[in-house]
């Protein structure tokens, strides 16, 4: 690894920019509030407790480490380099959110709060701090889009179960943005007492900052895993990218290692030609929303776009603020990848390894169909498997034409 | 301090001996020609301040009127060029009454901010609220604006405590806007014992003039806060009466522009005889 002066892992810096990007855009009610937060989140970092407790909560709760799997016949089928999958969609709750979830609720506890709010797209990062919140016997709120909450319904019955109350959110396209501006009415108005549990690596710093750190632990097991499997580091990454948590968990620890090629799968949805996509990095441009400037959809006048993707964790129209630095100094490749692709890769994953996966990590999956053949057999692709596909079964059986 | 019609018209108004009423439409709601004939009606109607809301796809400060005040907007098509329209038209009658653009950041840095100051301002606009930049970014819009002879007012509220304060009174001009609760736009007030405290408290720090929104919607309330405070901000209750003016296609009727006139006017009787009993 390259010595810090060198290093690109070091942001963002101490007002939370990456580059350009980051920063931290909301209303004077809550800058108090993310200050507090910003202070105890740095005590936290450098209490071995704390430390202690998420390590702990990781392997006894959520079951980490996440295997590194070799996909040995889907390896054979594409006839290039070697692809290894990331497990985390093995993880308590079926995706990589809960890694986020135990930092962030074990952070509230520390702060005292005693209500914690969360908007979720796809409803695993829902089901992932209801989870959290029941554990802890904190209430839950989570915000849903209408859309979501018809799309998703299993993991809208799973939160119920869990105990939190879930608001469908009827402004705009009923998605995820909309989520997270009725998230933060919500917080706004609740700042005493209420945690706002953001589940992407974005809004105002130090989110982007903490949720990278929490979800880090990916890439820190795959690189001891990598080292005893194959000896070495792979040559590619591929993760999808919503808002980008689970990409730059498996990217971070990486960044510095020059030789090892980095490629985000952004919701290419029904092409780029017209607005039904939520490619932000490949045809957006740089903006604020969300307490962020980062890459947005949007039009000349700076109105956000909604964007379409057939999976609903992909359906934003921005990106985490540290992957818009990342593709500006060039160090990730952002790629995006049609609903069609994504479909044919989730049916693809199911039948040649018989894993169901998500659609998110289906539209990773996609890329690596691309990228595998291209290269020599004795290179290793490791692909972030981030979320598992039984919540997504009824929407794509609809698809496929399926009665059910 | 400056001097500016803000300025200038707060201080006439603490000469006069009452409140300034500020008060707060959306540019282009419920279409363009209506929202025009709106604005130039506020004056007369007794708005001494006006406040005019710049459409934005995402209004995160806002409650359920106002956010649907911002559709109606960009649902009728109005874009940025058309709010600075409204302002280069309405200065051909008022040369006096201050107009500040309200909104979010985002329409304005797509235009690049140091450009727009300069468009903003002389197409007649006199300052910014601009609701998520905070004093920590004065760099990017706040400090532009200031150079350019506009007004910056920034937000007070519940959370800002007297360490922060300073901070956040550092580069406001004009006046300073005294969020009266912890919430969005629209809520119901908080107790004006509890606002008069605040307001109090903020003095202490500024000569500037502060104004109290958020959750004012009658005549009896802005004459009770205007006790305290020097101007008094309506917005939600007026965006309200624009809805309900609407006929069932969501068109502006006949009486959508008079609706708003006549709660001015009762808004502006309660600022006026906030200080007589």
């Amino acid at each position: 690894m390259n010595d810090m002066a060198n290093s690109i892992r070091t942001g963002p810096d101490d007002r939370g920019h990456f580059g350009i990007f980051g920063g931290r855009y909301v209303a004077e009610t809550l800058m108090p509030l993310i200050l507090d937060l910003e202070q105890h989140y740095k005590d936290a970092k450098n209490d071995p407790a704390f430390k202690a407790e998420i390590e702990s909560l990781n392997k006894h709760y959520t079951g980490r480490p996440s295997p590194l799997y070799f996909a040995e016949r889907l390896t054979k089928e594409l006839g290039g380099a070697k692809v290894y999958f990331k497990r985390d969609e093995l993880n308590h709750t079926g995706s990589h959110k809960i890694n986020n979830c135990i930092g962030q609720i074990l952070l509230a506890k520390r702060m005292g709060k005693t209500r914690i709010i969360a908007e979720t797209g796809a409803g695993q990062h829902g089901v992932a701090t209801a989870t959290v919140c029941a554990r802890f016997g904190l209430p839950c709120v989570v915000y849903m889009g209408k859309t979501d909450v018809e799309r998703q319904k299993p993991n809208v019955f799973r939160m119920k179960l869990l105990g939190a109350e879930i608001v469908p959110v009827t402004a705009g396209a009923g998605t995820l943005k909309d989520a997270m501006n009725e998230a933060l009415r919500d917080w706004v108005t609740n700042v005493e007492d209420t945690y706002y549990l953001i589940g992407t690596a974005a809004g105002p710093h130090p989110y982007p900052e903490m949720v990278r750190d929490f979800q880090s632990v990916i890439g820190k097991e795959l690189r001891e895993q990598m080292m005893e499997a194959e000896g070495r580091l792979p040559d590619a990454l591929v993760a999808a990218v919503g808002g980008g948590s689970n990409a730059i968990g498996l990217f971070h620890p990486f960044l510095d290692d020059k030789d090892v090629k980095i490629y985000g799968v952004e919701a290419g949805g029904r092409g780029l030609q017209g607005e039904e996509h939520c490619a932000s990095l490949t045809a957006g441009k740089p903006g604020v929303l969300h307490g962020n400037r980062t890459y947005l959809l949007q039009d000349d006048d700076g109105q956000i776009l909604e964007g379409h993707s057939i999976s609903a964790g992909l359906d934003y129209p921005g990106i985490g603020p540290e992957h818009s630095w990342l593709k500006e100094i060039g160090r990730v490749d952002y790629v995006p990848v049609m609903d069609d692709e994504a479909l044919e890769a989730f049916q693809m994953l199911t039948r040649v390894e018989g894993i169901i996966p998500a659609l998110e990590p289906a539209h990773a999956l996609a890329h690596v169909v691309k990228l595998a053949p291209q290269m020599d057999k004795d290179q290793i692709i490791v692909m972030n498997l981030c979320g598992r596909g039984d919540k997504d079964v009824f929407a794509v059986g609809q698809m496929l034409g399926f009665e059910m | 301090m400056t001097d500016t019609r803000i300025d200038r018209r707060f201080k006439a108004c603490a000469d006069a001996g009452r409140p300034a009423l500020v008060t707060f439409i959306t540019a282009g709601d419920p279409d363009l020609q209506t929202s025009q004939a709106l604005l130039n009606a506020l004056p007369a109607a007794g708005a001494d301040v006006i406040e005019l809301g710049m459409p934005f796809s995402d209004p995160m400060a806002e409650g359920i009127p106002i956010q649907l005040g911002n559709q109606r907007a960009l649902a009728a098509g109005h874009t940025m060029d058309k709010t600075l329209d409204m302002v280069r038209e309405f200065r051909k009658q008022d040369q006096d009454t201050p107009i500040i653009l309200m909104g979010y950041y985002n329409p304005i840095y797509v235009r690049d901010p140091k450009v727009f100051v300069q468009v903003a301002k002389d197409a007649g606009v006199d300052g910014f609220i601009i609701v998520d930049i905070p004093a920590e970014a004065d760099d990017e819009l706040c400090i532009p604006a200031l150079e350019a002879g506009l007004n910056f007012i920034r937000l007070a509220t519940p959370t800002t405590d007297d360490k922060r304060l300073p901070a956040v009174l550092a580069n406001t001009s004009g006046f300073v806007y005294y969020v009266s609760v912890t919430g969005i736009t629209g809520a119901n007030i908080a107790d004006t014992g509890r606002v008069s405290t605040a307001v109090k408290r903020i003095k202490g720090h500024t000569d500037l003039p502060v104004a109290v929104g958020f959750g004012v919607k009658t005549a009896e309330q802005a004459a009770e806060i205007g006790k305290d405070a020097d101007g008094v901000v309506v917005g939600s209750v007026l965006v309200s009466a624009i809805r309900d003016s609407l006929d069932e296609a969501g068109k502006a009727t006949d009486k959508t522009v008079q609706a708003v006139v006549d709660l001015v006017s009762d808004l502006a009787s309660g600022c006026a005889r906030s200080r007589t009993a």
